[in-house]
């Protein structure tokens, strides 16, 4: 019978509860109010941060240049805590308070689960989010700040086809929502040119051991191995293979040759390939300084997570200033089929175009690793200049 | 095959190590400490933090051990652990829980939640054991944790301060009766703890990175070697360890990549229905 | 009880029931949301606190039966049977599996529970993630619908809030039922005494084992609310870390009261929210905050309630016995 005996405490604390979270704040007049709801604590953290990092970089930025159209930017961050219910309640939350726009998520489960929201409400959501299906599901509000997996996989795959004229090729993937798009988009590109995948392995993130994974490769004698892990795991399967003597071409999409991964690996990452999208070892002035300015600031190298955010917050501007007022409603209409030039606009990093499903269009590089460094082989053109 | 063995069991020994203190911990004074793995993440950063300060990196380990000892051993019996003993398990697991989201969240906050390079007591080279590259770190790895349990067996079995430690451990309230300073045993046993995570953290660092994170897959993998080995024996710990280590790798090898986690825990299931006391253990002594 | 606590209990009641009732009206989408997961969650510990608090047994499955409910309940929807179906379903698979996973382990040794149960909630979690053909894996089930129920039309954040009370108040009937039921007895008498029992004929396993079933029934129907709540289910969010949240929220709110699941869910869930004006900082303050709580009061926060309510009872009664016992001779029915 302990029920009534409490009942006035709990009536008591949760009551209290109940009207704190009733409680809501305002924001100033004639700021330009935007919210990145994003993965800052739980299995996203790292790249949520990054992607924070960068957003705030940006803000600081545009105020001190005058602001988007002579008003202030103000950014606030919101924890999805990397598990979609809390990405619900983190963007109900947002748009509760009548952002601008809304920045985030970047893992592309939580963009799923969120974007029907930020449709329903009308506005703008910009997201770092990379599996291919996102901007195939009539969200109209979706806009991506790097390549889709299935603008970037034919790229690599053409490449690993074309030029390293490899017949079959290994395939090791991350098991979490990254990796899996990544495996299933570039294993349909094999299918259609032709290039056969012998081994399909999966590993866990976090994973220490790559030894039977690698060994795993050996035993299907491929031409070429892809690898689409995140940067840790990059780096220890990259000591593995060269452990076990494993001599093939090594090929990879942007992280595999970050220069996080090139540092952790040592030696190991010696001639690994690939295609390149978004990376702050590119040789583009504005991109170098960027980073200058990022490391500054936090006193860390970011990865291309840190550029999404950073860029996700001047295509808001750029759009913007397209419908040359501040317009929640008409920025996605403004943002579709707009093409942004890196010499108007320093702050995009590199000319960017959208297109009507919220996809991206850059330029984009080949690159192999030499001396401890990312060389650049080839820029990639525009898929549609 | 032996190349899947030997590191296999570099792997495992890690967790060994780790699990050595877990079930010495539950041993001597029924915690269950669910922030052991981030007990292993921290030192690392403590030595990180005072080689910015710049220290030398042998002096910044000594800081490090120092530190760790005092906080993860002193502290978390004196405050944590001491008051809530005498409440049963639970709610000091529980406990035990919120610790583990304080010093991930605050490692996150207040240094990085990038993972950072760690130096290593060892150079990046490999060796040749029976024909098989065998990366020296991992083997260095494997040497140092069976010096670390050889090391405290003997100073369990052989010190009178040891025998008081496995009276402690038997039966508290006897080894009371007998003069045998319980408390103190308790505390000495924390702070052996402290040093084995600190060693874990140094040996592991430099193969895994230093990241806020790691500590969550590291804890898990201790928790169920503990359990698959015997909750209650120290060998048992270093044997279920070793056992998980090299299991992974065969299931990922020959069984399936995608359910290669799946293994360890079977194994845990047919532990408990057919050896409830572990495979090395021996059954519960007395009632928990 | 006096009846004068009684009623203050009663009135306890009402208020918060009231409160629960007309609050949201005010509130914004958000805090609908917010407080229908407290809902969600509540109806999960609540089943977790049967398993643990009354039938003493420690479970770390209850995060992975709420994943099967909303599975089940998702796939149902998604392929246009009722919600009322996917109700029963999701129940009733979770206590089936419940029952299948505790029959041995419970027959082993009890406190053994905890550790299959550990290696089932992980098992679990590789299920959702790899089993593509059923659960689409780790890219997740969108768009799950909010179906009417009864003809109410729930699609509407307030009528879904008022759907998920309406739940959660059935459960709580349904729980309160079964722990005044001789089963509900049975259940307590394990837990504080097994011996004891087994020797006045409670067959110990299984009403554990009954107990324990029932608790992850509980879960089942917890997922089966969140599918629609969420309106997308995937892997991430199942994994061992809600079991061990749920298992904190059954014991910070207070293992074995009645009401300590409500609470306890009270502070995982709107806890965290209410802390989020600190930004970065709030899941530090949090976890400082539970481990405050359970140092100063291992028993939850109810334990604490509780000890203060016997305390001016004990000094109450003391007080009373003094006034009717004015001879310092007569002491002997203190």
């Amino acid at each position: 019978m302990k029920f009534p005996r409490s009942g006035i405490r709990i009536a008591a604390v949760a009551g209290a509860l109940l009207l704190a979270v009733a409680a809501t704040s305002s924001h100033a007049q004639g700021t330009i109010k935007l919210i990145n709801v994003n993965e800052l604590s739980g299995a996203g953290a790292t790249v949520g941060t990054n992607f924070k990092n960068g957003a705030d970089l940006a803000v600081a930025d545009i105020n001190a240049k005058g602001g988007i159209l002579g008003q202030k930017v103000e950014i606030s961050h919101y924890d999805t805590q990397s598990n979609a219910g809390t990405a619900r309640a983190q963007v109900q939350k947002a748009l509760d308070e009548n952002p601008y726009a809304i920045l985030g998520p970047n893992f592309s489960g939580l963009v799923k689960a969120t974007a029907p929201l930020v449709k329903n409400a009308g506005i703008a959501q910009v997201m770092g989010g990379e599996a291919g299906e996102l901007t195939q599901m009539g969200m109209p509000s979706l806009f991506r700040t790097s390549f889709g997996q299935q603008s970037s996989m034919p790229k690599i795959a053409k490449y690993i086809a074309d030029d390293v004229k490899a017949k079959s090729v290994a395939v090791i993937w991350v098991n979490n929502d990254f990796g899996k798009g990544g495996r299933d988009a570039i294993v349909k590109d094999f299918g259609a040119r032709g290039v056969k995948v012998v081994a399909d392995i999966s590993t866990e993130s976090g994973q220490a051991d790559f030894s039977a994974d690698v060994q795993k490769i050996k035993q299907a004698k491929p031409d070429a191995v892809f690898i689409y892990l995140n940067e840790e795991e990059s780096a220890r399967i990259l000591r593995e293979i060269k452990r076990q003597a494993l001599n093939v071409p090594l090929l990879g999409e942007t992280t595999l040759l970050s220069q996080k991964v090139i540092d952790l690996a040592g030696d190991a990452a010696t001639g690994v390939k690939g295609h390149v999208g978004l990376t702050t070892d590119a040789n583009i002035p504005l991109v170098q300084d960027f980073r200058k300015r990022f490391v500054a600031k936090y006193n860390y190298v970011p990865d291309h997570n840190g550029l999404k955010g950073y860029i996700a917050v001047y295509m808001i501007k750029a759009g913007t200033e397209k419908i040359g007022k501040v317009d929640r409603k008409g920025l996605s209409d403004a943002l579709h089929g707009l093409s942004i030039n890196a010499k108007a606009e320093p702050g995009v990093l590199m000319d960017v175009s959208i297109d009507k499903n919220g996809d991206i269009d850059r330029e984009s590089f080949l690159g192999e690793v030499v001396n401890g460094k990312q060389v650049i082989t080839k820029t990639l053109p525009k898929l549609n200049p | 095959m032996l190349n899947l063995v030997i590191s296999g069991l570099a792997t495992g020994s890690i967790y060994a190590l780790v699990a050595v203190g877990f079930t010495l911990l539950w041993q001597t004074s029924q915690t269950i400490n669910f922030a052991q793995g981030e007990f292993v993440m921290l030192p690392a950063f403590v030595v990180l933090a005072a080689m910015h300060a710049g220290l030398p990196f042998p002096m910044a380990i000594l800081v490090g051990l120092v530190a760790c000892v005092f906080v993860l051993g002193i502290l978390f019996q004196r405050v944590l652990v001491a008051p809530m003993l005498k409440h049963g398990v639970l709610p000091l697991a529980v406990a035990t829980m919120a610790l583990s989201i304080l010093m991930r969240e605050s490692v996150k906050e207040f240094y990085s939640a990038e993972a950072q390079p760690f130096p290593s007591l060892l150079p990046d080279a490999t060796v040749d054991v029976l024909g098989i590259a065998v990366s020296l770190q991992s083997v260095g790895v494997l040497v140092a944790s069976v010096i670390a349990v050889t090391a405290l067996q003997v100073f369990i079995n052989r010190t009178s301060i040891g025998a008081q430690m496995q009276a402690t451990a038997q039966n508290p309230t006897v080894a009371r009766i007998l003069g045998v300073p319980v408390e103190r045993m308790i505390l000495i046993t924390f702070v052996i703890n402290a040093v084995l995570v600190v060693l874990a953290s140094l040996l592991v660092t430099p193969i895994y990175l230093a990241k806020f994170s790691s500590g969550e897959i590291l804890g898990m993998a201790a928790f169920i070697a503990a359990i698959v080995g015997g909750f209650n024996q120290v060998r048992g710990a270093i044997a279920g360890g070793l056992l998980l280590g090299v299991v992974d790798n065969f299931a990922a090898a020959y069984l399936s990549a995608q359910y290669r986690t799946a293994v360890p825990l079977f194994i845990l299931i047919a532990v408990i229905l057919f050896r409830p006391q572990g495979l090395f253990g021996r059954s519960e002594e007395r009632a928990v | 009880m006096t009846p004068r606590a009684r009623l203050i209990g009663i009135a306890a009641a009402a208020c918060l029931v009231a409160i629960l009732l007309f609050l949201p009206l005010g509130l914004n989408t958000y805090g609908l949301f917010i407080l229908s997961m407290w809902a969600v969650m509540s109806i999960a510990a609540m089943g977790l606190n049967l398993t643990l608090g009354y039938a003493g047994q420690v479970s770390l499955a209850q995060g992975a039966f709420v994943g099967i409910g909303a599975y089940t309940a998702a796939l149902l929807t998604i392929n246009g049977y009722s919600l009322a179906l996917a109700f029963a379903a999701a129940a009733l698979l979770c206590f089936a599996v419940g029952w299948l996973l505790g029959y041995p382990a419970l027959r082993v040794q009890h406190h053994y529970l905890a550790f299959v149960t550990l290696a089932f909630s992980t098992l679990a979690y590789l299920v959702f993630r790899n089993e593509e053909w059923l659960t689409k894996g780790i890219y997740g089930i969108s768009g799950v619908p909010r179906p009417a129920a009864l003809g109410i039309d729930l699609a509407k954040p307030l009528p879904f809030y008022y759907f998920c009370l309406a739940i959660l108040a059935v459960v709580v009937v349904a729980v309160w039922w079964l722990v005044k039921s001789p089963w509900g007895r049975a259940f307590v008498a394990i837990r504080e005494n097994p011996l004891r029992a087994r020797s006045l004929g409670v067959n110990t396993s299984r009403y554990t084992l009954l107990a324990f079933a029932i608790g992850s029934g509980l879960g089942g129907i917890a997922g089966a609310l969140y599918a629609p709540l969420v309106e997308f289910v995937d892997p991430s969010p199942f994994t061992l870390l809600l079991s061990l949240n749920l298992l904190m929220m059954v014991i910070v709110g207070g293992s074995g009261y009645f009401a300590g699941p409500l609470l306890g869910a009270i502070i995982a869930v709107l806890l965290p929210e209410w802390l989020r004006a600190i930004q970065s900082y709030y899941l530090i303050l949090y976890a400082l905050l539970v481990m405050a709580i359970l140092m100063w009061s291992p028993t939850g926060i109810l334990g604490i309630a509780d000890a203060w309510l016997e305390r001016r009872r004990s000094i109450a009664r003391s007080r009373a016995l003094a006034e009717k016992t004015p001879t310092l001779a007569s002491g002997e029915d203190a």
